[in-house]
């Protein structure tokens, strides 16, 4: 007789608690984010596809040294450049990445010499056709970027 | 009756039956933002500013979807189901008084009216998991039988204590009974009953249960029933017996406030009226979707075992412990 009457005010009791935390959590803000309207900041460390960075004029810091495609474990880069008229270095004329076949091992970053590439923090990268993969532009990758800014 | 008696009920009714489909397509939507932010989430936000016109998006899809009605299932009954849901939810708020003069049918058997036509719903619920010839119905109906009757005991004996206490069966008598500030109403009604909150909780409780609510949805219990009876119904068909179930919850919670909670009385003194009653009764809905949103299902023993070794007992104590008060002051 005891027994019962501890387990039922006990059991109420008990039911009040609960009551009491999801009221608590009714006044609270929301913590969900609503993903095509807002998004979350990638953290610093997210790996993407390679990006070019660039030098205050806008051009890549590229010298087509060809040393990230000798570091690619997957050799899914492809760097080509050329010598202007009175320029010390190379420029980049084309820089292609394969990304079906990048690991984002980050080996091309760590030996690039100029921090000319950097992960992206891309990450909105949905295609319905693999191809749109086989070959990531970083050179008009940047120029469409130095046009968003102009803008 | 003189000759505009008809013609007040014939607004009554109108008025009414806005009112209930207006509560159930925005409890819906109260139901869902509510359930958001217990969770800390946001709820709808999409259709129209802060998702306010979610339920007019879901009216219109449900109505425009085809009515079947399954092979080997008993048609005639299929269809009546919903039909007979419906309308004694409609009919219980003819007798509602929202205030002094706002109530449709100021009868002296008000209270026995009124749970006639809420208990109603158990046969179109089983009629509707019967008849549609589906292993989830037959299971969702026999458990709403048995759910029923188990909770309309301890509901009735909580009924018979309130009656002893206010001494009529007219709910516009009972709430006149708790007039003045609030400790005057039944809830406070500790001279003639010092139990009269653990009466209130059992009413809830078993409101609750008669309302087929969550923690005792055993006729919907959607993660092991699908829908229950309703897993066959389809557009709005479903739609009747959704706008049913609120119309229910509000009737429930509307009873609560009358028998409670002192109806359209001010527990301030100010503003009396249908604002108050209003109030009282969104406070009462607010604390059903609370409940809902917190506790899980009880398993069905569980829900049996809490009616038959727990209500029962404690609303038989307080039904002669208010006997015996009455008698003796």
């Amino acid at each position: 007789m005891k027994n019962i009457f501890k387990e039922v005010v006990g059991g109420f009791y008990t039911l009040t608690v609960g009551m009491g935390i999801t009221l608590r959590e009714f006044f609270r803000k929301p913590v969900t984010v609503h993903y095509p309207r807002e998004s979350l900041k990638m953290p610093e460390r997210y790996r993407s596809h390679l990006i070019f960075t660039s030098n205050d004029d806008g051009s890549s810091k590229c010298i087509a040294c060809n040393l990230c495609v000798k570091a690619c474990p997957t050799d899914c880069i492809i760097v080509d450049g050329e010598k202007k008229e009175g320029e010390k270095k190379k420029s980049v004329t084309k820089y292609d990445l394969d990304f079906t076949r990048c690991s984002l091992c980050g080996a091309c970053v760590e030996v690039c010499p100029t921090d000319a590439i950097v992960f992206s923090k891309r990450y909105n990268l949905a295609a319905t056709d693999r191809q749109q993969f086989h070959i990531i532009d970083l050179c008009r990758d940047l120029e469409e970027r130095n046009k968003k800014k102009a803008q | 009756m003189t000759a505009a008696e008809p013609i007040r009920l014939l607004l009554f009714l109108v008025g009414v039956a806005t009112f209930v489909g207006l509560n159930a397509a925005y409890l819906v939507w109260v139901e869902r933002k509510g359930a958001g932010r217990f969770q800390r989430r946001a709820g709808p936000t999409e259709v129209g500013y802060a998702g306010l016109l979610q339920p007019i998006a879901d009216a219109g899809k449900l109505m425009s979807k085809q009515l079947i009605v399954p092979p080997g299932a008993d048609r005639v009954l299929f269809r009546l189901a919903p039909i007979m849901m419906m309308p004694p939810a409609i009919m219980a708020f003819a007798l509602l008084p929202f205030s002094e003069s706002l109530v449709g049918i100021d009868m002296n058997v008000g209270l026995i009216a009124l749970f006639a036509f809420s208990s109603f719903n158990v046969i179109a619920v089983m009629l509707a998991g019967w008849s549609s010839r589906n292993k989830y119905g037959i299971i969702s109906a026999a458990r709403v039988v048995s759910q029923n009757v188990a909770y309309e005991i301890p509901m009735m004996l909580v009924i018979i204590t309130v009656l002893m206490v206010s001494g009529t069966l007219s709910l516009t008598a009972i709430v006149d009974g708790q007039s003045g500030a609030f400790w005057n109403w039944n809830l406070f009604a500790l001279a003639s009953n010092p139990l009269m909150p653990v009466t209130f909780i059992i009413f809830f409780i078993c409101m609750l249960s008669e309302t087929n609510r969550a923690p005792f949805d055993m006729a919907e219990a959607e993660s092991e029933l699908v829908a229950g009876a309703y897993t066959e119904y389809a557009g709005m068909g479903f739609g009747v017996f959704f706008m049913a179930e609120y119309a229910n919850i509000v009737i429930g919670c509307a009873l609560a406030v009358v028998l409670f909670l002192g109806g359209w009385h001010s527990p301030v003194g100010v503003f009396p009226g249908v604002f108050w009653f209003l109030v009282k009764l969104y406070f009462m809905v607010f604390l059903v979707i609370w409940v809902r949103w917190t506790f899980p299902r009880t398993q069905f023993y569980g829900l049996l075992n809490l009616s038959w070794k727990i209500l029962i007992p404690i609303s038989i104590f307080t039904l002669l412990l208010s006997a015996v008060m009455i008698k003796l002051v």
